[in-house]
């Protein structure tokens, strides 16, 4: 009885639950490079979650193209390029470097070295007046 | 009855508060007026907060009482909830959580009110005035969009329930919290208008130094809210399913850019105060922390961040809420290009002195900020333009924050060594030897332990030990001439201990940060009764599943018992949770609460009469919010020495 209305639950709210037994791959470093490349890549379907994290059937059968790619020999770029080119710059949750995202990437070196300018000359300005 | 008598109060409460916001402005016209203004603004602001709170008690009631006739309370109880859940309910919606955060507005402002004599009145009258003006706007968001206590008549048998997963203790814990911190920066912005008005004005006589009128404020909203943000991180941890701690999910950043910006607001405010420089900074730093926790709360609220969707479906209620964050903001802003040139100017500056390093601690926590505030809303302004749809998430601001918290930790402990004005770094030589020595080998030694990492990691590490130690550097020099005699560690002043708590604290939750998501252990398997799971040198057994019933939910319970260690002949009981009123399941992870690691066991679905467990060993993870109470509690000693000063 119970077993039945989970499963009519789990249509309602899934929890997050990721990768299942036998999912991943017995190399230990191409399963720690697919673990990496799966925290990247967005569930589309998900509020917020990374492949990685999420148990919708979407997120399992991108987990396993990174993976089956990753045994293909396929470098993590050749990888993420696939997953672009099928579902688009909103599946990476680290943007490329692109015209487009370049204010995005030299925001925070933009302001710091601002404060660092005037900061600097704050200090400057300050030292030349003469102390009383 | 009951429920009508809280929507008139609340009615009531708003008059009281625009009377709060325009009267004492009349008389505050002529210099004279303003004992009259403040005596006026101080009874106000006590009526409106007891208004409120008569109120808030209805509205309360109505949920104790499952009184499904108001809208409210069908949407989002149950009868057959336990009580915690239906007096916490009251802010698990949003026209609850409204009411709560004008109750902590006015609260604030009651607050203020007993102790507002203590300043120059007109100074004071001010403040009130900006109080009024903020509760007046929210009270008047509250009746006109979002109601509490709307009636649905005929009412129902039965309500639609809470949502499972805030149905847990934290929930009567953590919006308060969150609010109280979010709200307690309406103070500092209340202050800094209130200063702006009368910059250039003799104040009775006395010296206009808001900045240390203005910094218990701060340091409350800024303890509250760290507490807050700690427990949300903690709840999503243990509730979620996984062991996550941080998501950088727009929600949560909305929450840590006042955070940031506060911590910056709380640091120069100090220089503001005692070196008579980098007030017009600290101005702007009160109007901005202020502007983003609005919009922290109310765009969260609205919807806009999770979905840009949102405005669309409420568009009544997004759009007051942006007419009251921009109208605030740009108000605050147009007065303060207004009234800035009657500000003294900025007094003199060495770059290394304990301003200077309160400077660069600024300009950091402003990049950060900036970082949030950018990579929180261009995915928005992009898709917005057309530019096409990107996703910026937790690697992009891990990228961005990793190389930006090495020379922040490395700066941080030098602040409080250095004297104000001009400093001296040839007689810490020593101690900053000695520390930055410890820092390194500690790191060489975990290399030995836990084999090698990147060197962004190695750096974040040996950053975060000369963090822990530095910051008790300053300790040590002043408790060094007493070495022989350890006891005086208790009579050294409070105001001793805050800058070394609050600063290792930090130091404390990189440590856990780090040491939580390199060395994460993970494990999952299809298991069936008997079966043993080795994870992390520990051995468990799966000894199957069943059914209980809970107060208002059913579970499956599955057992794993500890067969080695510590902790061997304990059990672990994971369960999966179906709340038949809401018609939704949540996962109750079990954990083992150690210092040194938490295990973390989770139950999922069936797979070939085998049961899925998912197990993850999170070593140190509690070192992140021990890092938060620590940080807290310095700003607790912080505020304390402020209170006794005052006495």
């Amino acid at each position: 009885m119970i077993g039945r209305l989970l499963i009519v639950a789990s249509l309602w709210l899934t929890p997050v639950l990721a990768l299942d037994p036998g999912e991943a791959l017995s190399d230990g470093a191409l399963e720690t490079r697919a673990r990496a490349l799966s925290q990247e890549l967005r569930c589309l379907v998900c509020q917020n979650q990374s492949i990685d994290d999420s148990d919708a059937p979407l997120a399992r059968d991108l987990r396993q193209m990174v993976r089956l790619r990753l045994v293909a020999g396929d470098s993590d770029a050749q990888i993420r390029a696939a997953v672009v080119e099928r579902y688009g710059e909103f599946a990476l949750f680290r943007p490329r470097l692109a015209s487009h995202t370049a204010p995005l990437w030299a925001m925070p070196i933009v302001i710091l070295l601002l404060g660092g300018f005037f900061g600097f000359r704050l200090m400057r300005q300050n030292t030349s007046t003469p102390p009383q | 009855m009951i429920a009508e008598l809280g929507h008139f109060v609340l009615v009531l409460a708003l008059v009281v508060a625009l009377a709060q916001a325009l009267v004492p402005l009349v008389f505050l016209r002529h210099e004279a007026g303003s004992e009259t203004a403040l005596s006026f603004a101080t009874r106000a602001a006590y009526l409106q907060a007891l208004l409120i709170a008569v109120s808030f008690a209805a509205l309360t009631y109505a949920f104790v009482r499952s009184d499904f006739s108001l809208m409210v309370v069908f949407a989002n109880s149950h009868a057959a909830k336990p009580m915690i859940y239906k007096i916490a309910g009251v802010w698990g919606n949003h026209e609850g959580s409204m009411l709560l955060w004008t109750l902590i507005l006015a609260a604030y402002g009651a607050a203020f009110a007993r102790t507002a004599k203590n300043l120059p009145a007109r100074f004071s009258s001010y403040v009130m005035l900006t109080q009024g003006l903020l509760g007046s706007a929210f009270l008047s968001f509250l009746l006109f969009t979002s109601n509490p206590f709307a009636r649905l008549l005929p009412a129902p048998f039965a309500g639609q329930g809470l949502t499972p997963i805030l149905q847990d203790p934290a929930l009567a814990a953590h919006p308060p919290l969150l609010y109280a911190g979010y709200v307690g920066f309406s103070m500092s912005f209340a202050f800094a208008i209130a200063a702006l008005a009368t910059a250039g004005e003799p104040q009775d006589g006395r010296d206009n130094n808001w900045a240390r009128w203005m910094r218990p404020w701060i340091l409350t909203a800024w303890i509250f809210l760290t507490l807050g943000i700690a427990l949300g991180s903690y709840w999503a941890y243990y509730e979620l399913g996984w062991g996550g701690f941080w998501f950088w999910d727009p929600v949560e950043n909305a929450s840590l850019m006042p955070w940031l910006a506060g911590t910056a607001l709380l640091h120069s405010a100090l220089v503001a105060e005692t070196r008579d420089t980098l007030k017009r900074w600290t101005l702007l730093l009160a109007i901005v922390t202020f502007a983003l926790s609005l919009s922290g709360t109310f765009l969260v609220r609205s919807g806009v961040l999770t979905s840009v969707h949102a405005f669309a479906n409420d568009p009544e209620r997004g759009i007051y809420i942006l007419a009251i964050l921009v109208g605030f903001t740009a108000g605050a802003l147009a007065l303060y290009a207004y009234r800035l040139p009657k500000l003294a100017p900025d007094g003199a500056f060495q770059p290394i002195s304990r301003e200077g390093l309160l400077l660069a601690n600024n300009i950091f926590l402003a990049t950060a900020t900036v970082t949030v505030f950018v990579g929180t809303i261009y995915p928005l302004v992009l898709d917005g333009l057309g530019m096409g749809k990107i996703s910026v998430g937790a690697p992009y601001f891990n990228a961005v924050f990793a190389p930006l918290a090495v020379p922040f930790a490395i700066l941080l402990p030098l602040g409080p060594l250095l004297t104000w004005r001009q400093g001296h770094l040839a007689p810490l030589r020593a101690y900053l030897a000695m520390g930055a020595v410890a820092a390194l080998l500690l790191t060489a030694i975990l290399v030995l332990l836990r084999g090698a990492a990147s060197i962004m990691v190695l750096a974040l590490f040996a950053a975060s030990f000369w963090l822990v130690l530095g910051a008790n550097l300053d300790l040590c020099r002043k408790l060094s001439p007493h070495r022989a005699k350890l006891w005086r560690f208790w009579t050294l002043p409070s105001s001793a201990f805050s800058a070394p708590l609050a600063h290792g604290g930090l130091g404390v939750l990189m440590l856990g940060i780090l040491a939580a998501t390199q060395w994460r252990e993970e494990i999952v398997v299809a298991a069936s009764p008997g079966q043993e799971i080795d994870i992390a040198s520990i051995t468990l057994r799966y000894d199957g599943l069943r059914e209980i019933d809970g107060p208002n939910y059913r579970a499956e319970q599955a057992r794993l018992t500890y067969m080695t260690g510590q902790h061997a002949g304990r059990y672990l009981f994971p369960e999966r949770r179906f709340y038949e009123a809401e018609r939704s399941q949540t996962t109750e992870a079990a954990i083992t609460t150690d210092l040194t690691g938490h295990l973390y066991a989770v139950v999922g679905e069936t797979a070939n009469d085998k049961r899925v467990l998912r197990i993850w060993y999170h070593p140190y993870v509690a070192f992140i919010w021990l890092g938060a109470v620590l940080m807290a509690a310095g700003g607790g000693f912080g505020l304390r020495t402020r209170l006794r000063r005052r006495a």
